[in-house]
């Protein structure tokens, strides 16, 4: 795969000269042999001194200079190139091409860029035909049964509802009628008078057990005819007489 | 189809890996490798022509039930089964070095990349398509790496012998021609 024609720059961190990320070479090789295939030069007869100098810039321009594979391979560029410059005795037996360990590198480099070609279409041939091997993500493991003894589960509940904060609902405090009280203070006033109204008999601002229990007393007089209740018109005031004394009495 | 053709074509089936002759072959207490290769063989046949959406195929060492090519497209849209992820090309690289050179330790990798390929590694041996093969020796006794079955079942090959001879690619690896002193 050759790396794309259009490069764009390279994903950078927040920190600041730190290249995590070559998207478009994998590495400084990759983007000698774009290079090259671009100039398209021979390989095994470098002109060093021009690859090396657009090395320097594509490395400079995409901020891959900050990587230290590019860098050693721009150093390594250089070297060469300032060996290419050394005079040298025609004829010289002993002179070895500078080049040569780099050209070794980038043709090792070249077979394995053609190796993954193969190994992409075979890869992309193979996942035309599915196995039956989709496996679902695997559930989460069910919870183990649980194993718990009684009095650990009483404790525990026990914590739990010792946590719950306190319902705010108004505590009533057991207060029984007082019917017979009430049945008393109506005997107490049918002696001293012949009838008497309700506010009489409850007073000015009753609790509601004190109405509750006046009320039962007055129907149960009622009921025994010691008593008659009288209401002159609706909603008005009870009054409350002593019963005429009984004719078959 | 055989009673030994039908119980392996079953067992294929639930397998979700190619199962071998060997594995198969302990289905059947009564049948040797011979009469399961010969049994492949019949299931094979079965499935080819025109009559079937799967075949039987042999695959990293052993044998698999594949849908054919035809039905990729659809079964890829309709997004029934997951396609494998695609290696970057660093991940594959890697792969490459490994394969041909295995086993091989990491600097090796790192010197023909002229990249360090200590993370790709790591990624690779986690989707199971490299292991750790032996140690070298030398210093520090390096992990040295191979390819694993998985790596044969991604490319859909038999075995290594299937990768392509070195001597076939047009970039062979030659000493570079002596340069002749200006």
């Amino acid at each position: 795969m050759s790396a794309p024609a259009n490069p764009t720059g390279p994903v950078m961190t927040g920190q600041p000269g730190f290249v995590i990320e070559l998207e478009q070479f994998s590495g400084p090789l990759d983007l000698l042999l774009h290079l090259i295939r671009e100039d398209e030069v021979d390989i095994t007869d470098l002109p060093i001194s021009k690859i090396a100098d657009q090395f320097l810039s594509v490395i400079n321009d995409l901020g891959l200079n900050q990587a230290a594979d590019y860098l050693e391979m721009a150093a390594r560029l250089l070297r060469i190139k300032a060996q290419m410059l050394l005079p040298r005795h025609l004829g010289d037996d002993e002179w070895e091409d500078p080049r040569s360990e780099l050209v070794r590198r980038l043709l090792e480099y070249q077979q394995i860029r053609e190796l993954v070609d193969w190994l992409q279409r075979a890869a992309a041939a193979r996942a035309e035909q599915y196995g039956r091997g989709y496996e679902a993500p695997a559930p989460d493991a069910p919870p183990a049964p649980l194993e718990i003894e009684l009095n650990d589960l009483l404790a525990a509940a026990e914590r739990v509802i010792s946590l719950i904060p306190e319902p705010m609902i108004h505590r009533v405090v057991p207060r029984p009628l007082d019917v017979e009280g009430a049945t008393r203070r109506i005997h107490m006033l049918l002696e001293s008078r012949a009838e008497f109204g309700w506010l009489d008999l409850v007073g000015e601002a009753p609790t509601i057990v004190d109405v509750l229990s006046a009320f039962i007393a007055l129907l149960e007089l009622a009921k025994r005819q010691t008593i008659t209740l009288d209401q002159p018109s609706p909603f008005a005031p009870m009054v409350i007489r002593r019963e005429s004394p009984r004719e078959a009495a | 189809m055989s009673p030994l053709a039908k119980l392996l074509e079953a067992a294929l089936f639930a397998s979700s890996r190619p199962l071998t002759v060997e594995e198969l072959a302990t289905l059947d207490a009564e049948s040797g490798e011979g009469a399961v290769r010969a049994a492949l063989e019949e299931i094979r046949a079965e499935f080819d022509g025109d009559r079937h959406g799967v075949s039987l195929a042999e695959i990293a060492g052993g044998w698999q039930f594949l849908t054919r090519r035809e039905h990729a497209e659809a079964i890829d849209r309709a997004a029934f089964a997951l396609r494998p992820r695609r290696l970057s090309p660093a991940a594959l690289e890697t792969l490459a070095i490994i394969a041909y050179r295995q086993p091989v330790g990491r600097i090796e990798v790192d010197e023909i990349r002229g990249v360090d390929s200590g993370a790709v590694i790591d990624k690779l041996v986690e989707r199971g398509l490299i292991e750790v093969a032996s140690r070298g020796e030398g210093l520090g006794r390096p992990l040295l790496y191979g390819t694993t079955p998985q790596f044969l079942e991604m490319l859909g090959l038999q075995d290594l012998e299937d990768l392509p001879r070195l001597e076939e690619l047009s970039v062979a690896l030659r000493p570079p021609a002596a340069a002749e002193p200006e």
